[in-house]
């Protein structure tokens, strides 16, 4: 089940305790929610389908457009805007990894070595959750001021002489990939916590016995063991990361140079209205993402992540 | 951005350290040096904090001219925080966006989590792919479809076509917090209360929804901070209508107010948490010492 891909070990964990009953009920208890997903997001996606087909109508006015199927919008979407493309699954990957690699630390911090300090695991944990309850904006606002021209971090590299004088860390790719790896980061600890947190202590005191160095210990007992948290995590960062645009808009940790899909997106649809061209680089957005995604899936994933 | 939250985010914010798993012995057997992860672990906390406690200073900001800058300590943010326009109107209009949604969100979700943990049916392949596929969906193509499905229909954008977008949403996660709980229900208490000659609507009511009450009151508030704090499909479906977020993006430089309402939103967010966590926490003792 495709689910458990998000669970982590949560959804794994619950065993399968009452036999599934049979009954009309069911049909109304899914009534409502499948309509709901039928109208408003299959069906979309189906009317997106045909808006990335549809020609500029006779009129020739901005947003205008008629059924059609003009399968060239996607050659204009891939040729003009494969750059974006390219950051966005570049810079989607290098946050995936680098948050990754912040956080597993953390995560094994909270689920194992905390686990004698009850308040400190809890207190630790609200902290991970804390940044969700401040403005997602803001957050990016506060980063963009620390990392900007006016800051001291780059005052002191422009001390150091590591910057050259004009130069600044805002509007560039690491600022970008700053941004995605900060506010994504508690995505990748609460799974790889909820993992770890499982995590039988005497496994690696079996190992330790068996004479393996802790480093042997963590690439075969521990990190196998939270593999379901690697998984969900890397997932929950990666495909909201690769549509993101906030870090990448030039108000924000963004330039020109650093503009994602998710930019073009915004620009195509809401600003020039060229609603089949927009269409088209969502459609082949979210088909990359799928791919990638099962690919994913299949890959590090054992049965119960598929 | 949150649209992507797992359902281990609900269940380590509501239920915490589960506790009595075996603590491991001797701590410099684990690791090179007690001290490295530690330190490692305060310095990602660092990372973690440091824009929220930038936030929040700059909420006492002495913003006049303007809040790029600290220019100096003032109260005025916080006592007149209606003072700036429009930042008032747009935090009642998330609030209010967000209950609604919420409430649609949570109904929906709670049913359609039932009837996958408790029934068996054809099709539940294809619900549960359903389910999954908007979790997978990165959320402008969410808003984007949807954008352009109302534009292709004629339904005016606004504060109807925001709060269907946000259910769409949050609908995944709800069902996938209250199925673990559905799930990790003992079926024998619902039989118990039959055997004792209640109705189905009885046993239901009285039992079932009693005992998924932690999973739901969790999905309710993932769906209400994932939509509060929405951006990116709100912006393609929000015609005149403007939400918080909104209206911080449309600021070129963000006055102090912004600060102040989402300062103030985050102490209560923390607040909520720590009561839930300390009720929790007095929960377990209870149970731990009943035999």
């Amino acid at each position: 089940m495709a689910f458990a891909a998000f669970g982590g070990a949560a959804a794994r964990a619950a065993a399968e305790p009452a036999p599934l009953k049979k009954g009309a009920v069911a049909i109304g208890l899914l009534a409502p929610g499948v309509a709901y997903l039928l109208l408003f997001f299959l069906t979309p996606l189906i009317a997106l389908v045909f808006t990335s087909f549809e020609q500029p109508a006779s009129s020739g006015a901005i947003g205008a457009y008629v059924p059609g199927f003009r399968w060239q919008n996607y050659g204009e979407a891939l040729a003009t805007y494969w750059p974006h493309f390219a950051r966005s699954f570049g810079y989607a990957l290098i946050a995936t990894v680098a948050a990754l690699l912040i956080g597993y630390p953390v995560a094994y911090f909270i689920g194992v070595t905390a686990r004698r300090w009850p308040l400190l695991q809890s207190l630790a944990l609200v902290l991970v959750i804390a940044p969700f309850f401040i403005s997602f904006l803001l957050r990016t606002l506060a980063w963009q001021q620390i990392l900007g021209t006016n800051g001291w971090i780059v005052a002191a590299l422009h001390g150091l002489g590591w910057l050259g004088p004009n130069e600044g860390i805002v509007g560039t790719d690491f600022s970008v990939v700053f941004g995605l790896t900060y506010n994504f980061l508690p995505f990748v600890i609460l799974p790889l916590y909820t993992s770890l947190e499982r995590l039988d202590i005497r496994c690696l005191e079996a190992g330790s016995d068996l004479y393996a160095s802790p480093a042997t210990r963590f690439l075969r007992i521990t990190l196998p063991l939270s593999a379901p948290g690697v998984v969900s995590g890397t997932l929950l960062t990666f495909i909201p990361a690769a549509g993101d645009y906030i870090n990448a808009d030039q108000q924000y940790l963004g330039s020109p140079n650093t503009a994602m899909v998710g930019n073009v997106i915004q620009g195509t649809f809401l600003n020039s209205q060229q609603y089949p061209l927009a269409s088209a680089i969502s459609v082949a957005l979210m088909v990359i993402v799928l791919v990638i995604v099962a690919i994913y899936i299949r890959f590090a994933g054992t049965e119960d992540l598929v | 951005m949150t649209q992507q939250m797992a359902p281990t985010v609900v269940e380590a914010l509501v239920a915490g350290p589960s506790g009595g798993r075996r603590a491991p012995r001797g701590g410099r057997r684990w690791g090179p040096g007690s001290w490295l992860l530690p330190l490692y672990v305060v310095l990602a906390f660092v990372f973690l904090l440091t824009p929220i406690v930038q936030v929040i200073a700059y909420s006492f900001n002495d913003s006049r001219r303007n809040n790029q800058q600290w220019q100096g300590f003032t109260l005025d943010n916080w006592a007149n925080v209606c003072d700036q326009q429009g930042v008032c109107a747009a935090f009642g209009m998330s609030v209010l966006i967000g209950v609604v949604a919420t409430v649609i969100a949570t109904v929906l979700g709670t049913l359609l989590a039932i009837a996958l943990g408790r029934y068996r049916f054809r099709g539940r392949t294809a619900v549960n792919l359903l389910l999954f596929l908007p979790m997978a969906t990165p959320e402008v193509v969410l808003g984007v479809g949807l954008a352009a499905q109302f534009l292709t229909v004629g339904v005016p954008k606004g504060f109807w076509t925001i709060v269907i977008a946000h259910v769409l949403f949050c609908i995944s996660f709800v069902v996938v917090t209250v199925k673990a709980r559905v799930a990790s229900l003992d079926p024998a208490l619902e039989e118990a209360g039959r055997d004792l000659y209640g109705s189905s609507l009885q046993v239901f009511f009285r039992i079932t929804l009693p005992l998924l009450l932690p999973g739901i009151v969790a999905a309710a508030l993932l769906s209400f901070s994932l939509s509060f704090d929405d951006f990116i499909i709100t912006k393609f479906n929000a015609g005149p209508v403007t939400t918080f977020p909104l209206w911080i993006y449309t600021k070129k430089s963000v006055p102090a107010e912004a600060n102040v309402v989402a300062s103030g939103v985050f102490l209560l967010a923390i607040i909520v948490v720590v009561i839930v966590q300390v009720l929790q926490a007095r929960r377990r003792r209870r149970l731990a010492r009943t035999p």
